[in-house]
């Protein structure tokens, strides 16, 4: 097998593993605005995984798909810094609202309209949700196989993907049909870094939405460099049945949220000395919890 | 019709313990619904070894599909099967466990069914709902209770018009109890030509590599715990060195597994394991929701933390506000010398 078409799912979530002080409310609950909006940890290993991929392949493109508001643009240029070739915005009001089912719809339909791949690779899960549900939906939706939990993938011959899966008890080695989808884990190896050269190549990558801002500014530098150009897909741009989309193709519904607000308990603060410590560690020991 | 099902995961010809967790929530939910509870295995060589003891931890039916193909796990014949049976019994419930397996069969199966699907919920209810827009009443549905948002929201799910209503739980999570020694249920063998075809059989496990975890937190009656703020893998020895001393095991945060200061067997909390020891020791650990969804269930909770505000302190019974590099060694001499 020579060049490969890859398409990379991405998605930009909020840094729900930095929830510093700073984003706590006086009453205990996380300021989600205050949150950074980063690439998703573990889509980063998948694309390292599809970037190892084109090391091996010379003339494999690498294509970002990625669905969210505007400002989701920023994971396909952090894509194209890292060394991903083309990427796509899935963004409209339709697509909001969606459960991983609704999403997985949508995502589906979109890698239809692009018709030729080899593999799709996605992370495992987001850290918004921890699902794990949106890479083996689309799977189930294209009708192709999948293969969850890889760390390596090992070879590829004659159509087929050879990958090592993490699981909990150990690592299963699988042989599967192209194209399938992968979802990787955060146990393979991490990212590359950017790349100087494709920054300064891709830094004014925008799509049409940002652009118009600062529509002159754009006008002949677009011109120029037509791969600047981030497309922008609205449900217009894919074929799909609007009925599967959002919040009303969506079978779960959010009933209630609640924020935690930890119930306080009576706590006896202990004095970090000596006679402190000597002291716990005496009633722990008379009250049969240790030793 | 329209009971709950269970889906099974066996390893080496035994019933996985989170599977058995489920059938007991499984079993309370039917009695509360006044529904049968029903248990789907599939793998090779089950027969006749696996019901009686599904049948004591409450099914009332069990689905036996049986063939060398389906030994060892693979994505699309237990699809195949799964969806064709849930096509025909129509079940109102659908759990199975959050493990490898479940989280890549769940999917799958609910995207077949367009069913929907909630991960790793932490807790299952019955209840109504109104839905107010549209004018409409609901009446025992399935709460599926869930951490969500790195674990700083606990949100409830419900699947108002799609059935079967399914979810995932952890392993640990649920409790695992025996109905009754006597219980019996009837056992139906299904034959495989109708279930599955050839090319649901396209991806080959070519080699398996599976130990036993060498760590036990599960079962441990003591746990120290180390979170982020043990600040690196050298100052996990402290724990390591207390556990030791205690008799202990040692549990560990996302974060602290995250930073790469313990391994992922040694995880506590909403993406690890759920424990309940009579003693947590919480060192370093802040106390995401994700983290206390773990382990709140502790009999004694002591917190040693240099944030005197850290959230965790909440919920422990004692606070110690320190470095623990002074008195986890504290801890141990005072362990040593009254132990004597």
């Amino acid at each position: 097998m020579k060049s490969l078409k890859i398409i990379v799912l991405a998605k930009q979530v909020p840094d729900t593993r930095n929830v510093g002080k700073d984003a706590m409310k006086a009453d205990g609950t996380v300021n989600r605005a205050a949150l950074a909006a980063i690439f998703n940890p573990e889509d980063l290993n998948a694309l390292e995984q599809a970037l190892r991929l084109k090391d091996r392949h010379p003339g494999t493109k690498i294509t970002l798909l990625t669905m969210g508001p505007g400002r989701a643009a920023e994971v396909i240029r952090e894509g194209f810094y890292r060394g991903a070739d083309g990427g796509i915005l899935l963004t409209d009001r339709a697509f909001a609202g969606a459960d991983t089912l609704a999403t997985s719809y949508a995502i589906a339909c979109a890698i239809r309209k692009l018709k030729e791949y080899d593999v799709i690779i996605a992370g495992r899960q987001a850290i918004d949700g921890d699902t794990a549900q949106v890479g083996p939906q689309v799977a189930e939706k294209l009708s192709i196989p999948q293969v969850t939990y890889v760390e390596e993938i090992v070879g590829l011959n004659n159509g087929k993907i050879t990958l090592k899966r993490r699981l909990e008890r150990g690592i299963e080695t699988v042989e599967a049909p192209l194209p399938c989808v992968l979802t990787v884990n955060s146990s393979a190896p991490d990212c590359r870094p950017r790349n100087a050269k494709a920054v300064m190549k891709y830094k004014h990558a925008r799509t049409v939405t940002e652009r118009q801002d600062n529509a002159e500014d754009y006008i002949s530098l677009f011109n120029d460099r037509p791969y600047l150009d981030i497309p922008e897909w609205s449900v217009n741009d894919i074929d799909t049945d609007v009925s599967q989309l959002g919040l009303s193709g969506s079978p779960t519904k959010v009933k209630k949220i609640e924020n935690i607000v930890f119930q306080a308990k009576e706590t006896r603060r202990i004095a970090p000395d000596d006679a402190g410590i000597n002291e716990l560690m005496k009633e722990l020991i008379d009250s049969h919890t240790l030793g | 019709m329209n009971n709950i099902f269970v889906i099974c995961e066996s390893e080496e010809g035994k019933i996985a313990d989170v599977s058995l967790e489920l059938l007991t929530k499984g079993r309370s939910l039917a009695n509360q619904l006044k529904c049968k509870l029903e248990a789907l295995v599939i793998g090779y060589k089950l027969a006749g070894s696996v019901e009686n003891q599904l049948y004591m931890f409450g099914a009332d039916k069990v689905w036996v599909a049986d063939d060398p193909r389906l030994e060892v796990y693979t994505t699309l014949p237990y699809t195949a099967i799964t969806v064709k049976l849930f096509r025909e019994e129509k079940p109102q419930i659908a759990l199975l466990g959050a493990s490898t397996f479940g989280r890549d069969l769940g999917p799958r199966v609910s995207s077949a069914l367009k069913s929907g699907l909630t991960a790793d919920c932490t807790s299952l209810e019955i209840g109504d709902h109104e839905d107010k827009r549209e004018g409409k009443e609901y009446k025992n549905l399935l709460y599926q209770i869930r951490p969500a948002f790195g674990g700083n929201i606990v949100a409830t799910i419900i699947n108002p018009d799609h059935r079967p209503q399914m979810a995932t739980v952890r392993e640990g999570v649920m409790k695992k109890e025996i109905y009754s020694e006597t219980h019996m249920g009837e056992t139906i063998l299904l034959d495989l030509k109708n279930y599955v075809v050839d090319s649901d059989f396209v991806i080959h496990v070519i080699e398996r590599h599976m130990e036993q975890s060498k760590v036990n937190i599960k079962n441990a009656s003591i746990i120290i715990s180390g979170g982020y703020g043990v600040g690196s893998k050298e100052n996990f020895q402290l724990l390591y060195q207390l556990a030791e001393t205690i008799g202990a095991e040692v549990g560990a945060s996302r974060a602290a597994v995250d930073a790469g200061y313990a391994g992922h067997d040694r995880q506590i909390g909403q993406t690890g394991v759920t424990v309940r020891p009579k003693l947590y020791i919480a060192c370093g650990i802040s106390g995401q929701i994700q983290h206390i969804a773990g382990m709140q269930d502790s009999a004694l909770i002591i917190s040693i933390n240099n944030d005197p505000n850290a959230p965790i302190n909440k919920i422990a019974d004692y606070v110690i506000t320190g470095d623990i590099e002074a008195i986890l060694p504290r801890m141990i001499k005072y362990y040593k010398q009254n132990t004597k």
